[in-house]
């Protein structure tokens, strides 16, 4: 399947998805829908890195806050549309890629991985001291309750954030099939033999990571006009970073396909979960999750699928 | 000595409670720079350096020797830090009484997530993404559980040297600070000898260089990394108590100590036991006078920071192999 098809396929069943939670109608479910989204996105721009290249980003917390805090600072001073801040914390949250990349990703994955740990209290602790954004104790936003031709705010964010996960989705899926992939993946089994055949090394993992975090930041730029106030605890919540690397983990990382197994399955649970046990508990049920499939399926429910039906390819 | 004993109770926490004291006591003098201030600075740093020697060692042996990115250690200190805490309010105990008798078993927790980590990753070659992953989601897992178990609200324990504190001139040696120091460096001591005096932790110093060499020696490289994984979390335990004694815990204390104690690891050189020394006291005066002359709460982003130069520029460490 070439890409325009499979953005069209894509484009087709976001708007199946549009028409049958505007079906429902139900205020809720456009919330459930929306953050489930943006873990859909979140998990996709992990796995741009994480899965592909095997480099593992613990900071994901940091570059969807990044993404939100954008919006912020341009808030109190100009008052823009949804889709250029989507853009604008994309541009901002890639840079903080590209820079934490360069300075580390010339060292071991472990190092990197420790340095995006880092990254995120680093971040978080800028934000605290800088009042224009309201510093620790938080930033209110006050956003229209209607927007015109679609009815109320929460679905035209909703609709954002769909549009959005079928660019992401698309994104991983065309790196996947591209020269750019297949690097990822050399450098993913044998960074040394990678180098070693002429596969440019820094240069593919900086492109990932630029990536990786740009839709982080995107997934969290319209999360202030979501809630209606952000806190540095909230956007800077360790339950995006382990939602991150769970997702694809579950799903499945080798392939497009299993971040958005991951997130949609993982999301739908602790959407349940935080209504009918609590919030605590389900945040308890992912960390289990993921243990679990790390030791027991190391490929995730997509692998799963392989061996079930017997084509289980060699990693 | 009362003073200090109430401002115990209605302090919030922070790295370097120890300053505090000594900010309020020269602020009758209106001075912003003094030299009574840079003395208990350096001092307070110090001292908070030597504990986060405790908190560091079990990584330097965990990731610098055996190369295990434990990112689990902080809720394993965290653990042992509410245990101390169950303990002495419930039964009265000393909190470093009740870490000396925690040793054994969290000597055996080491070694059977030694042992899971062994057969679901190291063996199959894994453990760079799902390893990294497995840890991870280790430490999540402990902290919900905590706070499942005791709540977010911060911790604290009771004990004789909590309160007081030793003056010498100008000089504030909180015994809180003091006492944690001085254990952590005992734990220093006894480990470095351990590991270049005995036939294990030779064998220990020896399988981070060569598994395969230790092997034709007759040596199984798989027991003797279990031995000093199950060392790394037993230190922990001694970690968790001097932590509590030192500031109120809560379950999500853990985060703010991943990036430091790594960036000790890294800074003092992997695998070496007193460059951590180095780099826990560097750290530690660093800090102290972030929070004394900047505020304490932007402490945290300049030891972060370091550890990302540190990173991009001396990645062996000061000490490096």
């Amino acid at each position: 399947m070439r890409w325009p098809t499979f953005l069209a396929i894509a484009l087709a069943v976001a708007l199946a998805v549009a028409a049958v939670a505007r079906f429902y109608g139900n205020e809720y479910y456009f919330i459930a829908a929306y953050v489930v989204l943006q873990y859909v996105v979140l998990a996709t721009a992990w796995n741009i890195l994480g899965g592909y290249a095997g480099y593992v980003n613990f900071g994901s917390a940091a570059f969807f806050a990044a993404g939100a805090y954008t919006t912020i600072a341009f808030h109190s001073v100009v008052s823009l549309p949804i889709p250029v801040l989507i853009v604008l914390g994309g541009i901002v949250s890639g840079v903080i890629g590209f820079i934490a990349g360069y300075l580390t990703l010339r060292l071991r994955g472990v190092f990197f991985a420790i340095a995006t740990l880092a990254l995120a209290v680093v971040l978080q602790t800028l934000i605290i001291n800088w009042d224009h954004v309201g510093g620790s104790r938080g930033a209110y936003l006050l956003r229209a309750h209607e927007f015109p031709y679609i009815g109320s705010y929460m679905q035209y964010l909703f609709l954002m954030m769909l549009l959005l996960a079928v660019v992401a989705v698309s994104v991983a899926r065309l790196i996947e099939r591209s020269w750019l992939g297949f690097g990822l993946a050399a450098i993913r089994d044998d960074e040394a033999a990678a180098e070693a055949s002429g596969v440019p090394t820094l240069r593919l993992k900086l492109i990932a990571t630029t990536v990786s975090g740009a839709f982080m930041g995107m997934a969290g730029a319209p999360f202030p006009y979501m809630l209606g106030y952000v806190d540095p605890a909230s956007a800077f919540n360790l339950a995006y970073a382990v939602n991150a690397i769970a997702m694809p983990m579950i799903g499945g990382t080798t392939t497009w396909v299993g971040p958005v197994i991951g997130a949609i399955l993982l999301g739908t649970i602790q959407q349940v979960a935080t209504v009918t046990i609590s919030s605590a508990v389900n945040l308890l049920i992912v960390g289990l999750v993921l243990i679990g499939f790390v030791i027991l399926a190391p490929n995730g429910i997509v692998g799963l699928f392989q061996q079930w039906f017997g084509k289980r390819r060699a990693r | 000595m009362d003073e200090e004993a109430e401002s115990l109770e209605n302090k919030g926490w922070g790295p370097q409670p120890a300053e505090r004291g000594t900010c309020a006591g020269n602020a009758g003098e209106g001075m912003i720079f003094s030299y009574d201030l840079l003395i208990n600075a350096i001092i307070a740093g110090v001292l908070l350096g030597g504990f986060y020697v405790a908190v560091t060692i079990g990584i330097s042996i965990a990731f610098g020797i055996l190369d295990i990115v434990n990112i689990a250690h902080v809720s394993f200190i965290i653990l042992g830090a509410y245990i101390a805490y169950f303990l002495n309010v419930n039964y009265g105990l000393d909190p470093i009484l009740v870490s000396i008798l925690m040793l054994p078993v969290f000597y055996l927790l080491g070694t059977a997530v030694y042992q899971i980590y062994y057969l679901s990753f190291e063996r199959r070659g894994q453990e760079a993404l799902r390893g990294l992953a497995f840890f991870f989601g280790l430490m999540f897992v402990t902290e919900v559980g905590l706070i499942l178990v005791f709540g977010v609200d911060y911790r604290y324990v009771q004990a004789a040297y909590v309160g007081p504190s030793l003056r010498i001139g100008v000089a504030d040696f909180p015994f809180r600070m003091l006492i944690p120091c001085v254990l952590a460096l005992v734990m220093f001591g006894i480990l470095q000898l351990f590991l270049s005096k005995t036939y294990t932790g030779r064998a220990i110093m020896a399988v981070s260089q060569d598994a395969l060499a230790l092997k034709l020696m007759a040596v199984d490289p798989i027991r003797i990394k279990r031995i000093a994984f199950g060392i790394s979390v037993a230190t922990a335990a001694i970690a968790g108590a001097l932590l509590i004694i030192i500031h109120p815990v809560e379950p999500a204390v853990g985060r703010e100590y991943i990036g430091r104690i790594f960036a000790i690891a890294v800074l003092g050189g992997l695998g070496s036991l007193p460059g951590t020394v180095i780099g826990a006291m560097l750290l530690g005066i660093m800090e102290s006078f972030t929070a004394t002359f900047y505020g304490p709460s932007w402490a945290p982003a300049v030891s972060f920071g370091f550890l990302l130069l540190a990173l991009a520029f001396r990645p062996q460490g000061i000490l490096g192999r």
